[in-house]
């Protein structure tokens, strides 16, 4: 009983994530490869992409901050950031990253750190939510997204 | 495209017509002007005789002026019009452009006339300033301009500087004469040097600026509009209301001298007044007068062509009225009403007497036509007193205002010339006229039917429409001829003059036609462009629309893979995968809608991919297959073995043709019968019945073979003959198109038995939109374009399309398809890979009872499929039989599965077959008896209680829903055959890319760490052994030669190496080692005994551009897949390196 509403409750936070447009497609399909053999698939790359975008955060920060922007550069950690967005369905933030980008293209280091501020602040929203699903996730026992692996 | 292009030639066919009909006019005008000024002379000095009784001999010296100087201004008029005429048809543009200089010279032809003649012109200031005739000196110019002097006879055709600067406002590309001044410089000298004429030309300018105004509003709209146009027209309407006036105007003159011909005629006749006492049979004498004088009149009406009679009336003193009454044996009558503008009957018998006035004016002769008003005494009507009294005191021929004639009701003015005793002198006061007068002569001017006349001569009244208008009160011009057009097109005025009252003619060129058509097409062209917005719009829509569906379809499909996935029983598995099937077809079908924009554009072009036709006509069963069932329709497809395994061509729209024809026979059968999909080599026709295939052989013994009460179909329901569905086809199996020895034509036949379709709509069953009839889509719904659709496509196939239909029969549509024969090899049926267990039917045995021959066959045909050989029997009785038969020989052996068809199938009978197979086993053999060859039930629907009560009473093993096809037939059979496994075979069953990845060796180069692991995740969920490094540069080590991988997947876009550039490594190297192996440099042993190293790479990028495509092959890589993964499309990319190894 507990377990059937806690996974509803799942159910309803991924729907109103994908609603909202914090998560896509892309973000099922990860979950639709999770299986018995890799049952931690989706948090197990959540988790990456957090670790490996706090440090790209980081590169792009040190390359704003620092001196005469260098865009090239900055477009290319750009890039490899929206790359893992866009990978792990993480819509709004890459966004945010494609306006970013076209800054960048522009040479625009105003309209460039104006985005950044944008791109964090999704980023911190994402992962607090994340966070709190993949508890909630936890808690709810192993994934229903699907049906076969249950029996 | 094609309203403009009609508007167009619309355009071009006007401008053209109105070049001709300027053509004609030149002629024209040219000829009536010419033989004017020949014949005018002595029609002038007609006139000049005429008029020299009535004005005496004072007035000759002024006439010859007169006529001279008319004569001087016909020659100029002429001149100058040949001159402007023979320019203008040089070129329109040409001719515009040299509009000023062809009205410079000929003012400057005019100022020397002036010059010439100034005595002249004084003169004829002074005569003309008396009279009260009107000149107008105008230089008249617009497009086609022209100078004209004009005088009280000639008509005026004048166009007012205003109306020109509106016209030139209009074409602007005549800007440069915008210069009021530049155009009429005589007109400035002309008044500068000659102030007595300034004069003259202030009179009649206000009238004709005035009768202007509202024309020119009138005008604009067309104008604008025409722009090209009106420039012809104007010369056109102008010229023809110039020849009217002309024609109008001598006539009039010609009937003007005539009817003072007839006074002067007349005048003996009225000396009887005096006379007649002294004749003793004055009546006699006098009926005899009036017999010649009728006569005369009407033997020289053709000399007054405008006049519909002539009356006259004698001056009658009251003190001799008793005597005139007594004379001619009548009263003298008065008019109904003197108000003379009011309609009135007139019948003398009926009026009364006239009162008693100090004189009377009635009618004693009269021409035929007018003969109702003799007795009448022409004083009594107001118009007509005042005339008469004019008349007399000037001496001159007057007209009244317009009025409406007597008994005729038309409108009309009537002339009347006083006749006098004695020759007065051209001074004389009008107290000498009044006593001189005997009486009066009148002419009646019926002007309505008149100018009808004339037009009908002229034979232009369909072209130009005419008003004349009475404006000698120029305020409140009166209508004479012509409906009153409210919103005109080219409008143009001419003035008409006779005597003291002033005409003006209006001509519209068909104008209003013309602005009718061209109304109509801005309107078209409105709609079009309506049309092609909305045509935009559709697109759009349907785009949007087909956008929008594909997104729940996708949550649909999902989860319908998903139930897949869990444990099935074959039937439920089988609707999953209808379902998903249906599905995936749907948003092809949406996608197949939006190329039939494609399809009309003329730009869809065909695929030629080999693939598996028997396949697809499953695929389309599966599709419909829920549509027939419920409609209890049976549904069948059957290939002939003569046609190749695998085709190669366009599968999708092969499959959409056959698509849209099911699904069409689905909607118009009801209830009962079946829909039979058939598929044979198009040579196979020609074949003799003998060794026809029997399904295609089915249409020739049709009409003859009814056994028992069932007609040999597919359901024993009667259908038309499929042979004449394609009896119109002109290249049906005709070999020679096949010269390249590897095509063939396939004849595909669509029949149901359905409501047909109607005779009469037969013919335009293949129109876009066009269903049978209106009533089609209320009842069955669609749109009507799947037919057109088919017929497109079939055409594009090299094939044609054709069908034979009775309405109450059915239908059977046909068509004719070119294909390239494919080799098996290259396509790899799927099911045998994704379903080694496909194989375990081979060579097996199976009996179908089936009371249908037909349906029989496209069962056989099925289990052939499978490698499955198949015996017929026709009841159930006749397979006992066989059976017994067969218990001796090796055939009942391996005899694995008896299908029976539901319409032979009941309880008791099939009961005792049972009882029957198994004791015949029994006795038969006795070692394998444990081998009961399985039963199968085939039927259209069953209920889930009667297939529970079949299963569990050993009826039947399995019941096999149709439509047949090879997906449910392998899926049945499995269950049947692997029941002691039963669960193993339909659970997760691993899908066809886990087939194709399974255990494949996969390099995974990603810089990024989270995409890396996710495309790790997805490869290895189908069972690929991924390794996955980070750079190019690891890469180009993990994959020199020797190495194990199968396949690479290569982000593009890296730090250092890029996708590209690392890619380009390989393949070097690659080809380094390929060379050594080949040169025998290197043994292939070293080399993983691998003698030629390729190592398929897969881009993985984002964004999925041509360009990027294009450099992904430039580079060497082998395809690309984009990120995220999709199935579909990782499926696609890696079948292509994985399907055959």
């Amino acid at each position: 009983m507990d377990r059937n509403h806690l996974k509803r409750q799942v159910d309803f936070m991924k729907r109103s994530f994908l609603d909202q447009g914090y998560l896509d497609e892309q973000f099922i399909q990860l979950e639709e490869l999770q299986d018995d053999d890799n049952p931690n698939f989706v948090e197990e790359i959540v988790t990456l992409f957090f670790n490996d975008s706090a440090r790209l955060l980081q590169n792009i920060e040190q390359a704003l901050v620092s001196g005469p922007i260098d865009f090239p550069s900055l477009d290319n950690y750009m890039h490899q950031f929206k790359g893992s967005s866009s990978s792990i369905g993480a819509k709004r933030v890459k966004n945010e990253c494609t306006r970013f980008k076209e800054y960048c293209t522009a040479g625009n280091a105003e309209g460039c750190l104006r985005t950044f501020v944008q791109v964090k602040q999704e980023h911190a929203i994402l992962k607090t939510k994340l966070e709190t699903y993949f508890q909630l996730a936890k808690q709810a026992g192993p994934s229903g997204t699907s049906g076969g692996q249950i029996r | 495209m094609t309203c403009s292009a009609g508007a167009g030639v619309f355009l071009k066919l006007s401008r053209l017509f109105v070049k001709i009909r300027r053509w004609v006019l030149v002629r024209m005008s040219l000829n009536c002007k010419l033989s004017g000024l020949n014949g005018r002379l002595p029609n002038c000095s007609k006139l000049k005789k005429a008029k020299e009784p009535l004005h005496g001999p004072n007035s000759v010296r002024k006439w010859r002026r007169e006529l001279l100087f008319f004569f001087c201004l016909l020659v100029s008029v002429v001149l100058g019009s040949i001159g402007f005429l023979l320019s203008f048809n040089h070129g329109t543009l040409w001719g515009k452009e040299k509009a000023p200089n062809s009205c410079e010279e000929k003012a400057q032809i005019l100022l020397q006339h002036f010059n010439l003649s100034k005595n002249q012109l004084h003169a004829l200031t002074s005569l003309l300033s008396e009279s009260d005739q009107m000149t107008s000196l105008q230089c008249t110019k617009e497009l086609g301009s022209k100078v004209q002097l004009s005088d009280g006879i000639t008509c005026a055709l004048s166009v007012t500087c205003s109306e020109m600067q509106q016209l030139h406002k209009q074409h602007r590309w005549v800007a440069d004469n915008d210069e009021p001044r530049d155009q009429c410089p005589v007109q400035d000298e002309t008044i500068s040097r000659k102030p007595s004429l300034s004069m003259l030309d202030d009179s009649p300018v206000p009238f004709i600026s005035q009768s202007r105004v509202y024309s020119i509003s009138a005008n604009n709209q067309i104008c604008e509009k025409n722009i090209l146009q009106s420039g012809a027209l104007v010369d056109c309407v102008k010229e023809h209301c110039e020849s009217f006036c002309t024609i109008i105007k001598d006539q009039f003159n010609v009937s003007m001298n005539h009817v003072h011909a007839l006074a002067i005629l007349v005048s003996p006749f009225t000396m009887g007044n005096i006379l007649l006492p002294l004749i003793s049979d004055v009546n006699s004498v006098f009926s005899m007068i009036t017999e010649n004088i009728c006569a005369y009149t009407e033997r020289t009406a053709f000399e007054r062509p405008l006049t519909s009679g002539v009356a006259y009336a004698l001056k009658v003193p009251h003190s001799e009225r008793e005597l005139f009454e007594k004379q001619h044996g009548w009263t003298i009558k008065k008019m109904e009403t003197e108000d003379q503008t009011l309609v009135q009957d007139c019948i003398p018998e009926k009026l009364d007497p006239a009162p008693i006035h100090d004189e009377y004016a009635p009618v004693i002769f009269s021409q035929e036509t007018v003969s109702h008003i003799v007795s009448i005494d022409m004083m009594s009507g107001k118009e007509d007193r005042e005339n008469i009294l004019r008349a007399r005191a000037t001496g001159k021929g007057v007209l009244t205002s317009p009025f409406k004639l007597l008994k005729s009701n038309h409108l009309g003015v009537v002339l009347t010339f006083a006749v006098y005793n004695t020759d007065l002198p051209l001074d004389a006061m009008p107290e000498q006229r009044i006593e001189a007068t005997v009486g009066y002569l009148g002419a009646s001017y019926d002007v309505p039917s008149l100018v009808e006349k004339l037009l009908h001569q002229l034979a232009c009244k369909q072209m130009i429409v005419v008003n004349v208008y009475d404006t000698t009160n120029a305020s409140a011009p009166i209508n004479m001829y012509g409906d009153e057009v409210t919103d005109t097109g080219l409008l143009q005025t001419s003035n008409l003059d006779f005597g003291d009252h002033n005409g003006s003619m209006r001509c519209i060129a068909a104008i209003n036609r013309i602005a009718k058509v061209e109304e109509a097409c801005r309107i078209m062209t409105k709609l079009k462009v309506r049309a092609e917005a909305a045509d935009v719009a559709k697109t759009q829509f349907l785009a949007t629309v087909s956008h929008e569906i594909r997104t729940p379809m996708n949550g649909v499909l999902g989860m319908l893979q998903m139930l897949m996935d869990t444990d099935l029983d074959p039937n439920q598995l089988d609707y999953a995968q209808t379902a998903h099937a249906s599905g995936k077809d749907l948003i092809a079908l949406i996608n197949e809608v939006l190329d039939q924009a494609k399809i009309e554009s003329g730009r869809l072009e065909l695929e030629a991919v080999p693939f598996d036709l028997r396949a697809v006509l499953d695929n389309v069963l599966s599709l419909l297959s829920g549509k027939s069932n419920k409609k209890g329709i049976e549904l069948a497809v059957y290939v002939s073995n003569q046609v190749p395994e695998v085709v190669i061509g366009d599968p999708g729209r092969f499959r959409q043709i056959i698509t849209n024809l099911v699904g069409n026979s689905i909607k118009f059968t009801n209830d009962k019968g079946h829909i039979f999909i058939s598929v044979h080599l198009a040579d196979e026709v020609r074949g003799t019945p003998v060794i026809m295939d029997q399904v295609l052989g089915q249409g020739l013994s049709l009409a003859h073979d009814m056994s028992d009460g069932t007609y040999k179909t597919l359901s024993g329901i009667p259908v038309v003959d499929r042979w004449k569905s394609w009896k119109s086809f002109k290249k049906l199996g005709s070999t020679i198109s096949m010269e390249e020895s590897d095509m063939i034509k396939l004849l595909v036949t669509v029949e149901d038995t359905g409501v047909g379709i109607p005779l009469e709509a037969q013919n335009r069953i293949f129109t876009p939109f066009m269903q049978a009839d209106s009533s089609t889509s209320r009842t069955y719904g669609g749109t009507g374009i799947g037919l057109s659709i088919s017929e497109r496509l079939v055409h594009l196939m090299g094939g044609e399309i054709g069908f034979v239909s009775e309405p109450g029969t059915g239908s059977t549509f046909s068509f004719t398809g070119v294909f390239r024969k494919g080799e098996t090899s290259s396509l790899d049926s799927k099911w045998q890979q994704c379903d080694p267990s496909v194989s375990e039917f081979q060579g097996l045995r199976a009996l179908v009872i089936d009371k249908s021959n037909i349906r029989a066959e496209v069962t056989r045909y099925h289990l052939q499929r499978l490698g499955i050989t198949a015996d017929i029997a026709f009841s159930l009785k006749l397979a006992r039989s066989y059976l017994s038969s067969a218990c001796k020989t090796s055939l009942s052996t391996n005899l694995s599965m008896v299908l029976i068809d539901k319409d032979v199938w009941d309880k008791e009978t099939c009961l005792s077959f049972h009882q029957f197979l198994k004791d015949h086993r029994q006795n038969s053999s006795t070692e394998i008896s444990i081998n009961l060859p399985k039963i199968f039930l085939l039927t259209t629907s069953i209920s889930p209680r009667e297939r529970f009560e079949i299963k569990s009473a050993g009826f039947a093993d399995n019941v096999l829903i149709k439509p047949l096809r090879l997906g449910v037939l392998i899926a049945c059979l499995q269950d049947a055959f692997a029941s002691g496994k039963k669960g193993q075979v339909s659970r997760k069953k691993p899908s066809t890319l886990g087939i194709l990845l399974r255990q494949k060796r996969i390099l995974v180069v990603d810089d990024n760490v989270v995409n890396r692991r996710v495309a790790e995740g997805a490869l290895s969920k189908y069972g690929a052994i991924v390794t996955c490094v980070e750079s190019g540069k690891a890469a180009l080590a993990m994959l020199k030669p020797p190495h194990s991988f199968d396949a690479c997947f290569m982000d593009l876009q890296m730090p250092e190496m890029d996708g590209f550039e690392a890619t380009r490594q390989i393949r070097c190297m690659e080809s380094k080692v390929n060379k050594e192996i080949v040169s025998g440099d290197a043994s292939i042993e070293m080399f993983g005994n691998k003698a030629h190293w390729h190592t398929p790479i897969l881009a993985m990028t984002a964004d999925v551009i041509q360009a990027t495509n294009e450099e992904c092959m430039k580079c060497g890589m082998d395809d690309y897949v984009s990120k995220p993964f999709e199935e579909e499309q990782l499926y696609s990319a890696v079948a292509h390196f994985f399907e055959s190894g």
